[in-house]
């Protein structure tokens, strides 16, 4: 899926381009995207290292132990497959915590993190498992509850009341990781039921 | 209600940093030692993702760049109307999960264009923060671990980008309109 996408949108971009006279967009596109590749790396690294450097802390202090513990009744339903005291657990944990906390920068080391763990517990190492599934769908549903950055364009922009809409944004999200989780267990299950039939 | 957002979201962080800092003070941890050791790994985590998000952002770019996009939205008005997502609404909705610079570009447009307080101004908003950008994500946490099979990963991803716009557009009618 993830190469139809790619090729498509390459293809699709060099043949539109050069049917419409736009050659010199395609160039543009080439250079610009990989500079911004580049720079979001770039741009990573410094919270990266900050917050997986925090991170440790909180490890060795007992606090990321203490959160899967009190979140346990949310990690098991949404990762049955992971063993309630495997360190993958305590980084899923931390990476919803950030997410909810709206610390949008320290989401993606975090979640990086419970990437690398849930690798280690993935029989397949270039195939996705189905925990793998289901961090992505709740990282990609954004469980945001306070959007400061949109928050802050609508200050820059004069509004009356940034803040009005954070009640709809909480309620939104809401309803959209739900059905991220309700898709995720749908495809997982009807992925299963195709393999049983192979 | 304002006055205590802006409040909480200004002191998540500090918050956050000095409560791990002090506990683990308290609980004999060599705090800088330990910091160091942990920090160690953000710089290969973050390099190992360069191609993987070069690649991605390279086909973003040339399909935005080529005016394939342009050609695509407006060929996929008909489905978003269908779905009651205003036509303002819907170049932002379709950008949001491929770039997220590029729907802030949008956002920033309707508000400048209808005010951040219109009902257009109200969804953008919305939409923008109860989504985040599908292809960036799978791509970093994937590429990061070398997942090259990401199963029913990106469908779940993009149906649920959908989703979110459509449930944006509802709730904003629902809370703002009169």
């Amino acid at each position: 899926m993830i190469n139809a996408i790619w090729v498509s949108l390459l293809l699709i971009g060099i043949v539109v381009g050069a049917a419409t006279g736009n050659i010199e967009g395609i160039t543009r596109g080439i250079l610009q995207g990989a500079e911004d590749g580049v720079a979001v790396c770039f741009g990573l690294i410094s919270i990266m290292v900050f917050w997986l450097g925090l991170m440790k802390i909180a490890e060795q202090a007992g606090l990321v132990q203490l959160l899967s513990k009190l979140l346990r009744p949310v990690a098991r339903f949404l990762y049955p497959s992971v063993p309630e005291n495997h360190p993958a657990m305590g980084s899923i944990l931390a990476n919803m915590s950030a997410n909810i906390l709206g610390l949008g920068n320290a989401a993606t080391p975090l979640g990086l993190k419970a990437m690398r763990e849930l690798q280690t517990l993935n029989p397949h190492p270039d195939r996705a498992s189905d925990a793998m599934c289901t961090l992505l769908a709740v990282n990609t549903a954004s469980l945001t509850i306070i959007p400061a950055t949109v928050i802050s364009y609508r200050m820059q922009f004069g509004s009356a009341n940034p803040t009005e809409i954070v009640g709809a944004s909480i309620l939104a999200t809401f309803l959209g990781t739900s059905v991220a989780i309700l898709l995720d267990r749908l495809f997982r299950a009807y992925n299963r039921d195709q393999r049983r039939k192979r | 209600m304002m006055e205590w957002v802006n409040t909480l979201s200004q002191w998540a962080l500090p918050v956050v940093v000095a409560s791990i800092l002090v506990i683990g003070h308290f609980r004999k941890v060599p705090v800088y030692e330990t910091f160091v050791e942990g920090a160690k790994e953000g710089f290969p985590t973050a390099v190992r993702i360069i191609p993987h998000l070069v690649a991605m952002l390279v086909a973003v770019s040339v399909f935005r760049e080529s005016g394939a996009l342009q050609l695509t939205l407006n060929w996929l008005r008909p489905l978003f109307s269908l779905l009651q997502i205003p036509s303002e609404i819907v170049p932002m909705a379709l950008l949001r999960p491929i770039s997220g610079s590029g729907s802030s570009a949008v956002m920033i447009d309707i508000f400048k264009t209808y005010g951040p307080d219109s009902l257009l101004g109200k969804m953008a908003s919305v939409l923008q923060g109860s989504s985040d950008t599908t292809l960036y994500v799978l791509t970093v946490y994937f590429g990061s671990v070398g997942i090259r099979n990401a199963r029913y990963a990106v469908k779940v991803g993009l149906l649920s980008d959908l989703a979110a716009a459509v449930f944006s557009v509802m709730v904003v009618y629902w809370i703002f309109a009169v």
